[in-house]
């Protein structure tokens, strides 16, 4: 209403849509354009942080996070067998048929040519023990299957099926690949094999495939209707039906290679349902198997279920995270705070050397204030020792401190004091004293004008703190990992072990993405309780 | 304001009396030198006076928080030298308002009330009328930065007279306001104290302020009261030159004393005028002083024979509106200034022209001299 008047009574003209300029622009319009050089300009001053935190932050933490269900490498190392496999009811008490096996023999023939089945055994390892050396030992003994058998039966059938010409027919008609899944499949694992074997392009004209093609071909064939072969034996392709004439009712007839059989010769482990049930499981390319793992659960015939209490790690761990890191942040705290009065209240020189105390340890590397904790608190250790001379406690006595719970928290309480210093005392030193006099002069004792006045205005101080020190305390690795122990070590420490030790990055980045959701879900609530816009770094 | 009238009728103020006080920060120099000082139960005093002259530290010596090194101060004939703020019962104005940010208006108003343990229904009574007496009634919900400066000086005033103290005491609360609010606020202040009767120590460095509203007015300069008295004899007569500079505009021209006759005297002026002027505070003959002229009360071009005619050499006239002020240069003095009533009058004098000026002997006060 005031809005329209003042521009109305500025430009003499007032439209029913909106006021506007002297020119008859739409005023919003033209405010919008005036300002868009302006803001253009204020997004090229904060393009190189911008691109840097994309490209330093924002992308490795997008790429590790994706890492936690991402799955691809099944489908990429065994993508015949994932097919093949798809139709398999894991329910059923039997393992799967022929054709799957066939397709994880031409696989796996390709997958230990270029040396990449040992990684997918690993992989699957994670989630069923004992797979990796399943994988590794068939590695050695796949070139030794035999698989000659189906594609003997096919030339047996028509010699044409021996010539490189019955494939390029086969490969040019019109239902290829559509109708030929697990042949075309098998095409391209063989063109990678005799690249990688020959060092050289394979030439269709002059080649023909090995024996795990014929397999597969025959696998296609026999999931084909009848009708199918009766079709194309009498297609106006004349190449295809001449080629396919023969074949009609006889494909029955083409023996088998028994992969199946073969297989649970090589390792016996192929013949064992889990397995098979565990590749099926992860066969997708996006699975949840990671953050079930990172939460000590796993799927299961019965569907998710959480592992017996013995190999419970991740929840225990998760719980005593924020456990020391809610008593760390509870200490800084109550250390900090009578720290950050007596900045806040002191002369400004003493003030200044004070604070030079607070931020020395941040001069010193973490490492060696660390490790002074160790010196401090071990058992033959500086505490110890004048607590055994003061005859507080007796030599049999001496405290455990270091390698513990105790340990972690004193020293990493020692390490972040710093962060609740700061922003309290930027808060206590807006808060004028004037406040604690004008309680006084209304009659309030030191105690009362203190928690009735003062304490409620170092609030946002206290929050804010609470917030820099939790979170920091959340992810922390080095002092957990120096000082901790077993029993005071956190979740980043098994982070720091799936990154850097066991590999399963997987696993590592549901773990992060668990602490992240976790951070977040608790700033979450504190906005909700104590608001954020209660926070205060001065 | 209505509100509170009907009450107006009894004085409850409390008697302050300042004893011989003195007060030193660092042991070597004192802010404060022998106050002696008398505030009767219902009066008005302001303390006034450059910075650095004391003022402040008499107050916080009386609200508590400072100690007096030496002397005594009493509060209604008791000592209160040991007596902790909280329980002295004193209402105060802070220079920037103290309200507490994280609680309402309302809740600012309850503190002192809820620290005595009034029941519920009779501190939501008192607080309603301490914010109906301040016109602010409906805002007892919000919070203090939702206000502007002049409602938060306002439940300042309101806080500090809840609680229903005989004895208030306020620094330079309106030191923050525009001077049309800070106008206003006087005069508010001023019958708020005038209903209500209780005492009221008053510090501002604003004699303006200190003239609208006081009964009493203390000028200090370094740490002693150089006059106490009412406005008017503050601004009438003087006792010194810094009390004559300091209060309202002040033409100064210093001479020699030649003769006392009475009350009155004569000097001769350093260009060597003799005038005539009334012997204030002047040494024996032959001693320099410092003559004390109101611009308002020098005649231009007298008609009519005045104690002392004296001719000036017109510098720079400005027009003011309701008055011209003329910058003159008159017997060595090169910012004499004459303020001449708007009175529709043709003729304006005319810069470098010399006229004749004149004026009363007893509105030239004879003071200690100066410089």
């Amino acid at each position: 209403m005031s809005a329209s008047t003042t521009v109305s009574s500025t430009s003499g003209s007032s439209g029913a849509s909106g006021p506007l300029t002297n020119d008859g622009q739409p005023l919003k319009r033209s405010l919008a354009r005036a300002l868009r050089r302006e803001k253009f300009r204020a997004l090229l001053l904060i393009s190189p942080l911008l691109v840097f935190i994309l490209v330093s932050f924002v992308m490795p933490i997008g790429d590790m996070l994706f890492r936690s269900v991402e799955n691809k490498i099944v489908e990429q190392t065994i993508p015949g067998t994932v097919r093949a496999l798809a139709s398999w009811d894991a329910d059923s008490a039997e393992l799967p048929d022929e054709a799957v096996f066939a397709a994880l023999a031409d696989d796996m023939m390709l997958a230990q040519e270029i040396k990449i089945h040992t990684r997918l055994g690993s992989r699957l390892n994670y989630d069923q023990p004992g797979i990796s050396s399943v994988f590794r030992k068939s590695g050695r003994k796949i070139k030794g299957l035999d698989h000659e058998a189906a594609m003997a039966g096919f030339i047996a059938i028509d010699p044409a099926w021996g010539t490189p010409e019955a494939w390029t027919t086969l490969r040019n008609m019109k239902a290829w690949p559509g109708k030929f899944p697990a042949t075309a499949q098998s095409w391209d694992n063989w063109k990678a094999w005799y690249l990688s074997e020959e060092k050289e392009e394979l030439d269709p004209a002059t080649t023909i495939p090995h024996g795990f093609t014929y397999a597969a071909l025959y696998h296609d064939l026999a999931a084909m209707p009848a009708s199918s072969i009766d079709a194309f034996a009498t297609s106006k392709n004349t190449d295809a039906a001449a080629l396919f004439k023969n074949l009609v009712g006889q494909v029955d007839s083409i023996p088998s290679d028994d992969f199946k059989a073969q297989f649970a010769d090589i390792e016996k482990g192929w013949a064992e349902l889990d397995n098979w049930q565990a590749i099926q499981r992860l066969s997708p390319r996006i699975v949840d198997s990671y953050f079930l793992a990172a939460i000590d659960a796993e799927r299961t015939a019965e569907g998710i279920e959480s592992k017996p209490d013995n190999e419970r790690l991740y929840l225990k761990l998760f719980v005593r995270t924020i456990f020391m890191s809610l008593v760390i942040t509870g200490s800084c705290i109550l250390l900090g705070y009578p720290v950050a009065y007596l900045l806040a209240n002191l002369s400004v020189r003493a003030s200044n050397m004070v604070l030079i105390l607070v931020l020395l340890p941040f001069w010193t590397s973490l490492l060696v204030r660390t490790s002074a904790w160790k010196v401090l608190l071990q058992q033959q250790g500086v505490i110890n020792d004048l607590l055994v001379w003061a005859g507080v406690i007796n030599e049999a006595g001496r405290l455990v401190m270091i390698n513990n719970m105790t340990g972690t928290i004193i020293a990493m309480t020692h390490i972040l004091l710093p962060f609740m210093i700061l922003p309290l005392f930027s808060v206590m030193k807006t808060i004028s004293p004037t406040y604690m006099r004008a309680a006084k002069s209304m009659g309030a004792s030191d105690s009362l004008a203190f928690w009735r006045i003062y304490f409620p205005n170092t609030v946002p101080g206290i929050g804010a703190g609470s917030i820099l020190v939790f979170i920091l305390s959340i992810g922390y690795y080095i002092t957990p990992e120096l000082v901790g122990g077993t029993t005071g070590v956190f979740i980043s420490n098994r982070i720091a072990y799936h990154i850097s030790s066991s590999l399963n990055w997987g696993l590592a980045a549901a773990l992060g993405s668990i602490l992240l959701i976790l951070v977040l879900a608790l700033y979450w609530t504190y906005d909700r309780i104590v608001g954020i816009d209660n926070v205060k770094l001065g | 304001m209505n509100a509170t009238a009907q009450s107006s009728t009894e004085v409850r103020g409390a008697a302050v009396r300042f004893d011989h006080v003195q007060k030193s920060y660092d042991g070597v120099t004192l802010v404060v030198k022998d106050l002696n000082l008398d505030i009767a139960p219902g009066e008005f005093v302001t303390m006034l006076g450059p910075s650095g002259s004391g003022k402040t530290t008499c107050l916080m010596m009386l609200a508590g928080f400072e100690p007096a090194t030496h002397g005594e101060i009493f509060l209604n004939d008791k000592p209160i030298n040991n007596v902790p703020p909280r329980k002295r019962g004193i209402g105060m104005v802070f220079q920037n308002y103290a309200l507490f940010p994280h609680m309402s208006v309302a809740e600012n108003l309850a503190f002192p009330l809820e620290i005595r343990k009034l029941g519920k229904s009779e501190r939501d009574a008192k607080v309603k009328r301490a914010l109906d007496m301040v016109e602010l009634g409906a805002f007892g919900n919000r919070r203090p930065a939702q206000l502007s400066g002049g409602q938060q000086q306002r439940v300042a005033v309101a806080r500090a007279l809840v609680f229903d103290p005989d004895l208030v005491l306020m620094d330079e609360p309106l030191g923050a306001l525009d001077k049309q609010l800070r106008e206003q606020m006087q005069y508010e202040i001023k019958h708020i104290h005038e209903s209500l009767g209780v005492s009221v120590v008053y510090v501002t460095h604003d004699q303006t302020e200190a003239l609208t509203m006081s009964d009493r007015v203390a000028v200090f300069q370094d740490g002693v009261i150089q006059q106490l008295s009412s406005p008017d004899a503050l601004y009438e007569s003087p006792q010194n030159s810094f009390v004559a500079q300091f209060i309202g505009e002040n033409n100064k021209l210093s001479g020699k004393v030649t003769a006392r006759n009475g009350d009155l005297c004569t000097l001769v002026l350093d260009d060597g005028t003799q005038v005539q002027a009334e012997a204030v505070n002047i040494g024996e003959p032959g001693a320099r002083s410092t003559i004390s002229l109101r611009p308002e009360r020098i005649e231009l071009q007298p008609s009519e024979s005045r104690d002392n005619i004296v001719d000036g050499v017109v510098k720079e006239v400005l027009y003011l509106g309701d008055h011209l002020r003329i910058v003159m240069s008159v017997a060595g003095n090169d910012e004499f200034i004459v303020k001449l009533p708007n009175g529709g009058r043709k003729t304006i004098p005319v810069e470098g022209q010399v006229y004749k000026l004149g004026w009363s002997a007893v509105d030239a006060k004879a003071l200690d001299a100066v410089g």
